[in-house]
């Protein structure tokens, strides 16, 4: 473990940046919540009524978690930040965990840094001691906001203290994700997974099936049931859970071989295929194994939502509040719910669409490009390629995420048509979807650097879409968020104008994108 | 014709920093080029910018007797780079990126290729993210080399090949300069340039400093004698071309200019030669002569 206190120091400043953003953020999120129901709701009595109609909203419930004590100012921010704060420490964590171990072990920095004075252990020791200390931090500043309020003191603290610990599982879980793969791609991708499971398991755990809450170590932290008789039990499942995590990490680590996953990397292939002479099947190639993941991802999803059939109906009741919320609109019940279903399949394509548009950007920094384009490829074809494959992907993605939705619906509910339904009702989410890839294109066309910034737009989606009506955001800025504009279908009928214009937004951001890219340098890293 | 490559006056700046400052930069046809330079000189941009990655602030680029900016694709149909070092995607096999870079060049040479994989001994199975840099470069070079292209534009490329690796390297560049196609071979190797290469231009802070065929630069260079005259030469004292000339006797040590070699020859006969050793001047005098204005001691040199 010699040299530990070195690396550690070494990360923290590597990392210091990307702390300080996660970490305000994310306590902006819990702390911008008690905020905006202190501003948004003048009475108790407003508190109470809108209180009323959230926790009765069942896709609000799968988006959010279990209605508890809304009608207060502390379960407010329980219910609207946990479930995202959860996921967002979840990535955090990730990201520090991985970058340090099997990325630095990829690129041969890893190496280098073994071979001097440091204990075989030590960057592994490093990172734990780094992504601890950047939970605990979170937790922190989370507790210290929620209490500046002010709000009780014991009940924050349960807050930031299960958020710190969740963070601590998927720290552990990404950890161990690092020793399995032999690429920091697929640790990436492994961690997701599991975080995702997580927050889909809640989700349906919180609207049909509760044995499922208590399988996700998101549910668990919820289960803490802060500022609605505050709970601590739950906290020892979460600590155990990291160090078993953590141990198992270390243990692997212990028996395998510098650079290699646990499965050893077999031999390929000595010639390519027919496929891979083709910049579209290079593509592909590429991008194919994060296609699947999220496909199979989404439609998992989708059918989980579409498998509580119509007690969606029954969960909500026949509330005269509920009634009032969605008759305005032409909204059964069970069709609102769904439409929002859908929107969140949608958002999660956002987040593979993102990803899929800055592989170019990828291939770009790391070199790769380079030799790509001093072939007979040109820079419009090449691009153009990875344009028509990360469109193809997201809508076959996000269809599948609706088919799943479909299909579930159709076991549960025995109604066969549903398929189609929203199948059809799904399509029309293609158009955002790709408008924020086209923002991706647009932003890597400027600078390949610049690229990552696209991520910001599925998080103003995000936040316009979770909080938009709820605190009455000004119109101008949900309006910035591309999924602002549809029809929600089933819901509310069918408009072409919205798609349409969105379409065109799509292809006039992918295509400014496209010549940016031929007019600039090429970078490296 | 045209020369495969014309540069002239070539400016490309990175913000503030004057990576190319007017460079010039001509490669014949049928001739090895090198490109000597220490790291940081320009010589990887002036590919890059030759290749239309980047693109020039001010001068000239020809490339195959087009614009390398505009025509890129087309140009490139018609050559092969070999960067310094190739990343490879870490889940695609060496025999798989060989054929995906010779496919989208337009073509590969089958009985070519194999022969390259055979002699380089390179297994083309292995995945990217598990080949050694040597092994990275053997796929750079095997697929290259593949390909039917007037022009190779090789960029550092024994980065990492031993010894046996890079005389087969030598071998296979040499035959393709023999059938009348050109290479820019950019370098810091001087042995492996002066080897192989009929010209080279030396550059220096984004500006070429020289050029010219290995011999006219020997002219600029210095010969290093060591003699035994039957009386002491002393006539080289203050000889024009005489330099660190040290008299011990009848014996002297000290360096010509190349082109003073005769009349120092002269004054030397007179003096009644017993025995004369010449050491004739390396590319490594020229090139240190160009970046430090010391040259390092030479072991033996003042025996």
């Amino acid at each position: 473990m010699t040299g530990t206190w070195t690396l550690v120091r070494h990360f923290l400043r590597r990392d210091r940046w990307m702390l300080l953003w996660w970490s305000l953020g994310i306590a902006l999120l819990y702390w911008s919540q008690a905020v905006s129901v202190e501003a948004v709701y003048a009475s108790q009595a407003e508190l109470d009524r809108a209180a009323a109609l959230m926790g009765s909203n069942a896709a609000f419930v799968a988006m959010a978690g279990p209605a508890r004590a809304l009608n207060t100012v502390g379960g407010q921010v329980t219910w609207q930040a946990t479930a995202f704060g959860a996921v967002a420490i979840g990535l955090m964590s990730m990201f520090l965990v991985v970058r340090h171990t099997r990325a630095e072990e990829e690129s041969g920095r890893d190496e280098l840094l073994r071979a001097s004075a440091i204990g075989r252990r030590a960057t592994t020791a490093a990172t734990v001691v780094v992504v601890a200390l950047a939970n605990l931090l979170v937790g922190l500043l989370v507790t210290l906001s929620l209490v500046s309020f002010p709000l009780a003191v014991g009940d924050s603290a349960a807050l930031g203290i299960g958020l710190a610990a969740t963070g601590l599982v998927f720290a552990g879980t990404a950890l161990l994700a690092a020793q399995l793969t032999s690429g920091a791609r697929a640790a990436y991708g492994l961690t997701g997974v599991v975080i995702g499971t997580a927050y889909v398991l809640r989700a349906i755990g919180d609207v049909g099936t509760p044995v499922l809450t208590w399988l996700s170590p998101i549910g668990w932290y919820q289960g803490m049931h802060a500022f609605s008789g505050v709970r601590w039990w739950p906290l020892l499942l979460l600590v155990a859970l990291a160090a078993v995590a953590v141990a198992a990490a270390l243990a692997v680590f212990a028996r395998r071989d510098h650079g290699s996953g646990v499965v050893a990397d077999r031999p390929g292939p000595a010639r390519a295929g027919a496929l891979l002479g083709t910049p579209l099947g290079l593509a592909w190639r590429l991008q194919r194994g994060a296609v699947w993941g999220w496909a199979a991802g989404l439609f998992l999803t989708g059918l989980s939502y579409g498998s509580l059939g119509t007690d969606v109906g029954d969960l909500l009741g026949d509330s005269a509040m509920s009634q009032e919320m969605f008759v305005p609109s032409g909204m059964s019940l069970v069709d609102g719910f769904y439409a929002t279903a859908i929107l969140m399949l949608a958002l999660m394509s956002s987040g593979f669409a993102i990803s899929s548009a800055l592989r170019p950007r990828h291939d770009e920094l790391d070199g790769r490009v380079e030799v790509l384009l001093a072939t007979g490829l040109s820079r419009t074809r090449w691009l153009l390629t990875q344009v028509v494959l990360t469109t193809l992907a997201s809508t076959a993605v996000l269809l599948l995420g609706g088919l799943g939705l479909g299909v579930g619906y159709w076991l549960t509910a025995d109604d066969g048509g549903a398929v189609g339904r929203y199948l059809l009702a799904t399509l029309p989410h293609v158009a955002p979807v790709l408008v924020l890839a086209g923002l991706t294109t647009l932003a890597y066309g400027v600078r390949a650097r610049w690229a990552g910034l696209a991520w910001l737009g599925l998080v103003l989606a995000l936040v316009v879409m979770l909080f938009g009506t709820v605190f009455r955001m000004p119109e101008w800025l949900q309006d910035l968020s591309p999924f602002h504009h549809l029809a929600l279908v089933p819901a509310e009928d069918f408009r072409w104008a919205p798609l349409l214009a969105l379409a065109a937004v799509a292809v006039a951001l992918t295509a400014a994108g496209i010549v940016g890219f031929t007019r600039r340098d090429v970078e490296v890293r | 014709m045209t020369n495969p490559i014309e540069v002239q006056g070539l400016v490309k700046s990175f913000g503030s920093v004057r990576a190319l400052d007017g460079l010039d930069l001509e490669v014949s046809r049928g001739e090895i080029h090198g490109f000597l330079g220490p790291n940081g000189s320009g010589k990887s941009t002036t590919i890059r910018v030759l290749l239309g990655l980047l693109r020039a602030n001010g001068g000239s680029v020809r490339l195959l007797g087009g614009d390398p900016w505009a025509q890129a694709a087309d140009l490139h149909r018609r050559l092969a780079y070999v960067p310094g070092e190739l990343a490879l995607w870490p889940n695609l096999t060496g025999g798989q990126v060989i054929d995906l870079l010779g496919r989208l060049r337009g073509g590969i040479d089958e009985r070519r290729r194999a022969d390259l994989i055979d002699m380089f001994e390179l297994d083309p199975s292995k995945k990217g993210r598990t080949y050694s840099k040597g092994n990275r470069q053997k796929v750079a070079l095997v697929a290259a080399l593949a390909s039917d292209v007037e022009l190779l534009l090789l960029d550092e490329p024994t980065t990492g090949l031993d010894p046996l690796m890079e005389a087969v390297f030598r071998r296979c560049v040499d035959e393709f300069r023999d059938s009348g196609r050109s290479v820019l071979l950019s370098s810091h190797i001087l042995a492996e340039v002066e080897e192989l290469c009929d010209r080279v231009s030396i550059i220096r802070a984004g500006r070429r400093v020289e050029t010219g065929s290995l011999a006219d630069l020997r002219h600029l260079t210095r010969t290093t004698v060591r003699s035994e005259t039957v009386r002491p030469p002393t006539a080289l004292t203050g000889m024009a071309g005489v330099h660190d000339l040290a008299i011990d006797g009848n014996r002297a040590a000290f360096e010509v200019d190349t082109a003073e070699l005769d009349p120092v020859l002269g004054v030397l006969r007179e003096a009644g030669i017993r025995t004369l050793g010449a050491t004739p001047p390396t590319l490594e005098e020229l090139f240190l002569r160009h970046y430090g204005d010391t040259l390092p001691d030479r072991p033996g040199a003042e025996s």
